[in-house]
């Protein structure tokens, strides 16, 4: 089946396996991973819904607060302290939270994302300042829309606002990075930050032979680079009837004769090992074999 | 065994430990902050980031292990989070923004500063000439609801009453100045956001502003009471059209720089107006806190015309010496 033309534009405009180049100032790209519009979106509603969760309490508790103290000028207190708290609140719970060493919001930090500068520097206060301020345009613009009640002329002009104001809220559909507007006036982006351990070698103790049995060079030219990383994560994820699939195939594949009755998983790792070994030592020498197709 | 000869295996086993010692480090700052690492260990960590990046340089270059190359780039990343990250001491990132960064970033909206008060001046003239003609121009000019019963049908009486009101015990003054504050930094947020799309919208509700200021100036004017009420206005407005007229400067240098970004390329010009108004809307906020306080208790308490203007002119003495003074030239 063919996919529709813009479905397969979009997915051209995303960065493929490997991430977006990210150049720190020592010249080491990092490869980082874009967050997705739904990952954003999931966190931003996840920092309203403290928001309100939180503005409630603040009001009850000033409510109760004004109700229990009897004079006027307590009362009053209580509402000044509303207002002031209302305001703080919208304004930098944001600004605050990212301003942090963290760079995140806690919906941001339950979704695994963080805000960074594009540039590869440091994170200003402006900067943060700045994509905050624009949630204006973002949220509250297209929400007032929303909700403004019109007839006539004034619905029409109602419909408008809102296509008008629609085109910030999807704006970061458009653009490989997932900027938002407050994204490109601060030059920030929001990146996934993943926590990835570090697992053992699959070289560790598997030997490059089956029972003794080398494989030849012919059958180690059967597969270049892509292969191998399958291979890798095949081998890493362990389910056992892949396994049996794929060392089905790579036997066929390369004509194995020798011995017949090795575990799948244990002649896999040992093809993984000859296979990485020869195509590391040939990248060594500034061969290094894309994938099966690549006659280099 | 032969595999353990790889060069790739070998690199590994000899660097593991320090990116090992380099992920606990991480994982402290993570848990509790850069304060529960001792002095050394904060040292150690730029040094551990360096030996990690060029691990992982080598690593892109001899090793086909894929997983340890997205270790090593998730670890590069967070290590370079850390050092790279946001670590001024909050004092003195609030010093540095009062003594330079705002004052300096307001200086470099000055074209900005100019149009945006002369869209605001213009349209105050039109509006005062208008109201002046034809006084039924005010319901148009003026929201309904910061009129309070100041129209064109009020008694002079009644309009002079208002500019002058005793005070009757202690009225919510504190309340009435936390509201205006809350409510004109909302709204000069909002102009510099709106400043975005492509400066229209912003000079729109700069214009708006000014129309509504011109009209209620006109109604007093007609009435022979305009000494009072420019006092009754500007004892805290310098300060509130002030900050208005560089919230609308910001959007504006954020929109023409969307609009045309010259050398420099679009996202390039959008990123360093949006920063640039992004310091100078901190402070904006700031000097609406200022206002709201004149606003709110200056202006109850400081009843005769004269020490108005007083307090007026003093405000405007000291935030153009604050921006534009001569003494904060030094740095370019």
């Amino acid at each position: 089946m063919r996919l529709p033309r813009f479905v397969l534009r979009s997915r051209a405009a995303t960065y493929g396996f490997g991430g977006r180049p990210f150049v720190t100032p020592e010249g080491v790209d990092l490869r980082l991973t874009v967050a997705s519009y739904t990952e954003r979106m999931t966190a931003f509603i996840l920092d309203v819904l403290i928001l309100v969760a939180v503005l409630v309490g603040f009001t009850i508790v000033t409510l109760l607060a004004a109700s229990a103290a009897k004079s006027r000028f307590l009362g009053e207190g209580a509402a000044l302290i509303w207002l002031l708290g209302a305001f703080v609140l919208r304004n930098f719970y944001f600004i605050g939270f990212e301003l942090r060493g963290q760079a995140a919001t806690p919906g941001k930090r339950a979704m695994g994302l963080r805000v960074i500068a594009r540039d590869g520097g440091r994170l200003t206060a402006d900067a943060v300042f700045a994509r905050n301020a624009m949630r204006e345009l973002e949220v509250f613009l297209p929400a007032s829309f929303i909700f403004a009640r019109g007839a006539g002329v004034d619905a029409a002009l109602i419909a408008l606002g809102v296509l008008w104001s629609g085109v910030f809220v999807v704006f970061p559909l458009f653009n490989r990075d997932r900027l938002r507007l407050g994204d490109l006036a601060a030059g920030t982006m929001v990146i996934k930050a993943p926590k990835t351990a570090l697992r053992p070698d699959l070289l560790q103790d598997a030997p490059a032979t089956v029972g003794g049995v080398a494989f030849t060079a012919a059958q180690l030219e059967a597969y270049g680079i892509k292969e191998l990383h399958v291979l890798e994560q095949v081998l890493r994820r362990g389910d056992r009837r892949t396994l049996a699939d794929v060392a089905r195939r790579i036997r066929t594949k390369i004509a194995w004769e020798g011995p017949s009755d090795a575990p799948d998983r244990t002649f896999l790792a040992a093809y993984y090992s000859a296979l990485r070994g020869r195509l590391e030592s040939r990248a060594l020498f500034g061969h290094r074999r894309k994938d099966k197709y690549d006659k280099a | 065994m032969a595999e353990l000869q790889l060069k790739s295996h070998r690199f590994r086993t000899e660097r593991e430990a320090d990116w090992r010692r380099l992920e606990s480090l991480l994982g402290r700052v993570h848990r509790g902050g850069a304060k529960s690492l001792m002095p050394d260990e904060l040292l150690e960590v730029p040094v551990l980031y360096r030996q990690a990046l060029s691990s992982l340089s080598l690593a892109r270059a001899i090793s086909l292990d894929q997983q340890l190359i997205l270790y090593l780039e998730s670890l590069c990343a967070r290590a370079y989070f850390f050092v790279y990250g946001v670590r001024s001491r909050p004092s003195e990132r609030v010093a540095r923004f009062f003594t330079e960064d705002w004052p300096g970033a307001v200086r470099g909206l000055w074209r900005e500063t100019l149009v945006s008060a002369a869209i605001g001046v213009l349209a105050a003239v039109v509006a005062y000439v208008l109201v002046r003609q034809d006084p039924d121009w005010f319901n148009a000019l003026m929201p309904g609801a910061m009129a309070q019963g100041r129209d064109p049908s009020a008694t002079t009486a009644f309009l002079a009453s208002t500019l002058h009101r005793k005070l009757n015990g202690h009225e919510a003054l504190e309340l009435l100045a936390t509201f205006l504050f809350t409510h004109n930094s909302q709204i000069a947020i909002f102009a510099f956001a709106l400043g975005f799309a492509l400066c229209l919208p912003a000079a729109a509700l700069i214009a708006f502003n000014g129309a509504a200021l011109g009209a209620f100036l006109a109604l007093f004017g007609s009435r022979g009471l305009t000494v009072p009420a420019v006092g009754w206005i500007m004892i805290h407005g310098v300060t509130e059209l002030f900050a208005i007229t560089l919230a609308g400067a910001a959007g504006l240098s954020l929109g023409w720089a969307a609009a045309f970004p010259g050398q420099r390329t679009r996202i390039e010009a959008i990123g360093q107006a949006g920063r640039r108004g992004g310091l100078v809307m901190a402070g904006v906020i700031v000097m609406l806190f200022v206002a709201a306080l004149l606003e709110g208790f200056a202006r109850q308490l400081v009843q005769p015309d004269l020490a108005r203007y007083a307090v007026a002119a003093a405000t405007a003495v000291v935030w153009g010496g604050y921006f534009y003074g001569p003494w904060r030239r030094k740095r370019p």
